[in-house]
């Protein structure tokens, strides 16, 4: 068996040697360079355009305008988003695309781009803060307005209670790869490499804009270096890049500056949380009450569900949750990795830590007084849950024991020492998927899917899960993706591509292993003819009888003596029933131990473990990368991100990655480890695999805070915890 | 990036005369200040005359101390025993800059004629009097929790990005340059940066085409005592919040010398001379340390976003006093 081995990813050798090719690496004959120009002012109009000197200067092919830019169809259903993409000349926000200069370099076209002068009619001043919103948006999407029993009656009748707030500024996600568009227009067809995590969506939006057929838009996204939400959803840029080709009549490719990250392909939103929680006096919760509210567009409804896990992590009699938005000068928001988890653990989990020490009760033993045994909103079993082991193992690994309960009790020199915990949650969802597999001549197979590998190694498990599903050796087995001529995938994100697409993937490969059974037993000229389909095996290529593997012939014999010496498949798989019967989650428990200057204030992480129960691991090489992954997005949310608007004018002051702090190596411990229960879970899909990407960062940021208060007596609860919250 | 032009030169007079002539062209050497200027439009020099072939890159133990070629690199500098022995600020502090790409890559005498990261300055979209003189400064009620308490004016309220300038004025460093005119100078580092008052757009005393050839560093006790503390968010690759450069030597249980500068506080790097003085003649003590800091800090302004760095300057300053005075 390949799934489950920790095999070394199968496009690494390609991506350190610079072979992979990415979507701004394609040298299309006659490629043209579109330079993004965006807006200054936060809103308003732009009065017009001055471009006069960027046309005459060398190269320049075109400068696209509201005024001059082909009209083409926006927003047609719910499911899209409003893009600035030259439709109109309304500013909604600060960095919102305005123009674009195609030339025929890069270096003509950035320079040309400097040349162009907007001018604004502003429509007043910019409204940032939630108190200026224009509108308080109440979504109805269901789960983001719950409610069991009475909460708040419930709250003010319990002896023991926390009920603070909880901030998380607005964080950008820059996976390590810009986004980049290359668009090539063969008459009415468009060819598109696209930094996407979803294929299937660009193409579907391209086909829409410019009224197309979508079987006449291709797009192909081969290597992706990063995503994290951000390459979810198609944005203005791959749009524009469209347009311009059109226009310009030759390929254009548009690469976003390390600016533009910050322009117009999401973030995660500005934040509060009230989170009340209230217990009797054994710790058991009566009552749990979280209260979100977020900033989001002018001109769009993204919200991010920071709530969702509150309603099934711990059992508690009562509960209500909110959610509201308030429209600002913004751009729009869009998912970031695990958007609602992320943010909504580190609420709830700090409150959990805050409630433990009103109890006097460790963090452990209060989560393990609500552990929840069936999911307290539906009542519904869980398809698996090992968060009962995750604790165990992490407090025996951690030396949670060691831990003195009393904050500011541990320390060495300058430093102040303290441990924190935290619960690590993610839903284990799917979709449909489709995938195809053709089994050559020689025997070799091929499996396709237009999935995405967006850098987690959907390449690898694919691989894994093919080859075991056909019992093809691992080396002939190849697994492609990345192109939306490929059978139908969905977009990788949600940590929903392993479950969704390994479930197309299995059943296509058992598909064509049965075809080849059925030839083989149906071929006189077989050693396996006449046998039982039922008892036949296959493994390394080769058809056997079970409990009789010399009885048997290579995939390659069998096909020689057919007329058509290739075989080939097809599958979907889909979710069913058991969505309804099942409560399906990854959980996990984070352990963080922090030191922090006594007198400096500056938090250094010194250990990190992560403990999961998430289902089949696939590959244990990529998926631990996977979880630690995640951690470190944790330790970056804690501690060093955040978006910095100027709020008098709506301006984002750090947009590069001097002054918008990630970690850096040396802020990432060398004592991090990543450990798994081995989960076998028969009800959650066809590979029994949960989905990692996104549970990772979950709790992690909560263990961080509350390491930082056990080792401080200081509790921050607005991120990211610089040195400024802790000198006080 | 607007066109320009580029030129290679061994002859350190016609490189000087170009700047002279065009009061657009600048010189390079790592470039990885200018050329990310370039990237932002905030500087559109007409000409770039690369140095880097010029024969200023030794770095040499003197009678006095040590002289470091203006285009020796930083991590070179950093990594050089004789800095190490007698200049550990100084070692220190280029070892806490930058990345170690970038310290590869960039010349010590670029380094301190590096300019401000105040976003502000670095964002053509904004108002900046460095910039633009006379269009304001839109640091003040911004985004300035990097911004300056000290030196500041209504005019600019930016900070000097170097880690080394602030090591290298802690140990009375000298830049040596030779001007346009062939006559060389000899610059005090407490002279070298020059105050956004009244026009922040003048940052050093350097003359059109003036070149640094070398910075020199005096051997002394106290330079041999000396250390670089940098307070920053994240533990590598960050601008200082604030930084303290010290020095100290004892004699019988009281200080005899003293040195001290701080860095992430003000528009220049900052002596805190009056501080030193006070040190000097007393026993080492936390007490003595803290009341040197609070001197230090004696007319400093906050913004907004940037006053908690009135009370992390001088917890830098006590921590930094105490390690080279032997307190625990």
């Amino acid at each position: 068996m390949n799934v489950g081995k920790g095999l070394t990813r199968v496009d690494g050798r390609a991506k350190v040697t610079g072979s992979a090719k990415y979507s701004a690496e394609y040298a299309l004959p006659r490629l043209t360079y579109a330079v993004m120009i965006t807006s200054t002012r936060p809103n308003g109009t732009v009065a017009a355009i001055d471009k006069k000197a960027a046309m005459a200067a060398p190269g320049v092919l075109a400068v696209l305008t509201h005024e001059n830019a082909p009209r083409v169809k926006n927003k047609v259903s719910p499911g899209d988003r409003v893009l600035p993409i030259l439709q109109d000349n309304l500013v909604r926000y600060d960095r919102q695309p305005i123009a674009v200069v195609v030339a025929d370099s890069f270096e003509r076209a950035t320079y040309a781009a400097t040349l162009v002068r907007a001018k604004y009619a502003s429509a007043g001043p910019a409204r940032l803060r939630f108190a200026d919103a224009s509108e308080t948006v109440t979504p109805a999407r269901p789960g983001l307005q719950a409610k069991r029993g009475d909460a708040d009656a419930a709250f003010a009748a319990a002896p023991v209670k926390v009920d603070n707030r909880y901030t998380i500024p607005t964080e950008h996600h820059n996976p390590m790869e810009p986004h980049a568009t290359t668009a090539a227009w063969d008459g009415d067809m468009l060819t598109v490499y696209d930094a996407t995590q979803g294929v299937s969506r660009v193409q579907g939006r391209l086909a829409t804009t410019f009224d197309l057929p979508t079987q006449n838009v291709r797009v192909i996204a081969k290597y992706i270096g990063g995503g994290f939400g951000s390459k979810g959803t198609p944005w203005a840029h791959v749009i524009l890049a469209a347009m311009a080709a059109k226009v310009v009549q030759r390929p254009v490719k548009l690469a976003l500056t390390r600016p533009q990250m910050w322009s117009s392909v999401g973030y995660r939103p500005r934040l509060e949380q009230r989170v009340a929680l209230a217990a009797d006096a054994s710790g058991a919760l009566q009552a749990q009450i979280h209260e979100v509210t977020m900033q989001t567009a002018q001109f769009d409804d993204f919200i991010e569900g920071s709530a969702g896990q509150t309603t099934m992590l711990y059992t508690s009699p009562t509960l209500r949750t909110s959610h509201v938005a308030k429209r600002l000068d913004v751009a729009t928001p869009t998912f970031m990795r695990a958007p609602g988890e992320s943010s909504g653990t580190f609420a709830l989990e700090s409150a959990m830590d805050e409630l433990a020490y009103a109890l006097r009760i460790d963090p452990i033993a209060l989560r393990l007084r609500n552990y929840a045994e069936t999911d307290p909103e539906t009542g519904n079993p869980w398809s698996s849950k090992s968060l009962r082991e995750c604790y165990t193992l992490g407090a025996e690994k951690f030396g949670w024991a060691d831990r003195p309960a009393q904050p500011r009790a541990m320390r060495k020199g300058n430093d102040l020492i303290g441990m924190g915990m935290a619960t690590a949650v993610y839903p284990a969802n799917r979709s449909a998927a489709s995938a195809s597999a053709t089994m050559h001549a020689d025997g070799s197979v091929l499996v396709q899917s237009g999935a995405v590998d967006i850098g987690t190694g959907s390449y690898t498990i694919f691989r894994q899960i093919a080859a075991d599903a056909v019992g093809s050796a691992y080396e002939r087995t190849v697994f492609d993706l990345g192109d939306s001529s490929m059978p139908h995938s969905p977009g990788s994100g949600g940590s929903t591509t392993a479950a969704s697409v390994g479930s197309a993937v299995k059943a296509v490969g058992l598909v064509l292993r049965d075809e080849l059974i059925a030839l083989a037993v149906a071929d006189a000229a077989s050693p396996l003819h006449g046998r039982a389909s039922s008892a036949i095996e296959a493994a390394d290529g080769r058809l056997f009888v079970r409990d009789q593997a010399t009885v048997g012939e290579t995939f390659a014999a069998i096909l020689a003596r057919q007329s058509v010496p290739t075989l080939s498949a097809a599958a979907d798989s889909a979710p069913g029933p058991e969505q309804k019967q099942y409560a399906m989650y990854s959980f996990g428990a984070q352990f963080a131990e922090v030191r922090v200057d006594a007198d400096l204030g500056t938090v250094r992480l010194s250990r990190m473990l992560g403990v999961f129960g998430a289902g089949k691991i696939l590959n244990a090489k990529t998926g631990r990368s996977q979880f630690l992954g995640g951690m470190v997005w944790g330790a970056s949310m804690a501690l060093h991100e955040a978006t910095r608007y100027d709020e008098r004018n709506g301006r984002i002051m750090n947009a590069n990655l001097g002054e918008y702090l990630v970690p850096v190596n040396a802020d990432i411990p060398a004592a991090i480890e990543a450990l798994w229960i081995d989960e076998i879970d028969p009800h959650v899909n066809l590979v029994g695999a949960k989905g990692i990407g996104e549970i990772g960062i979950t709790g992690a940021a909560a263990a961080i805070a509350n390491a930082v208060f056990h080792a401080t007596g200081k509790r921050v609860r607005d991120l990211p915890i610089s040195p400024e919250k802790l000198i006080g | 990036m607007r066109p320009f032009a580029y030129a290679t030169t061994t002859d350190r007079k016609a490189a000087s005369a170009t700047l002279v002539q065009d009061p657009h062209a600048r010189f390079i050497a790592g470039g990885t200040n200018v050329l990310d200027l370039m990237k932002d439009d905030v500087e559109g020099p007409s000409v770039l005359v690369d140095i880097n072939a010029l024969p200023y890159h030794a770095i040499e133990r003197t009678v006095k101390g040590i002289r470091i070629g203006a285009l020796a690199r930083m991590n070179d500098v950093a990594d050089h025993p004789d800095v190490k022995a007698l200049a550990p600020a100084v070692s220190s502090a280029l070892a806490q800059s930058a990345s170690a790409q970038l310290r590869n890559m960039a010349s010590i005498g670029g380094n301190i004629m590096q300019r401000t990261r105040c976003a502000y300055f670095r964002d053509v979209a904004t108002s900046c009097n460095k910039r633009s003189p006379g269009s304001g400064c839109t640091a003040i009620g911004g985004e300035n929790r990097q911004h300056a308490v000290l030196g500041t004016s209504d005019h600019c309220i930016c900070t000097n990005a170097s880690d080394f300038a602030v090591a290298f004025l802690a140990l009375d460093g000298v830049v040596q340059t030779i001007g346009a005119n062939g006559v060389a100078r000899t610059i005090p580092a407490g002279h070298f940066h020059v105050l956004p008052n009244p026009d922040p757009a003048i940052e050093t005393v350097l003359h059109a085409g003036e070149m640094i050839v070398a910075l020199d560093i005096p051997a002394s006790a106290v330079a041999r005592n000396s250390t670089y503390l940098k307070v920053r968010d994240r533990a590598s690759y960050q601008f200082a919040l604030v930084s303290a450069a010290a020095g100290l030597t004892l004699e019988g249980g009281t200080i005899r010398e003293a040195r001290l500068a701080l860095g992430g506080v003000a528009p220049v790097p900052w002596r805190a001379s009056a501080a030193e003085a006070m040190l000097v003649g007393h026993a080492p003590s936390r007490k003595l340390f803290e009341a040197a800091a609070k001197t230090a800090l004696v007319g400093a302004v906050g913004r907004g976003k940037n006053d908690f760095k009135i009370a992390l300057a001088q917890r830098a300053i006590v921590r930094a006093l105490a390690t080279v005075g032997g307190v625990a």
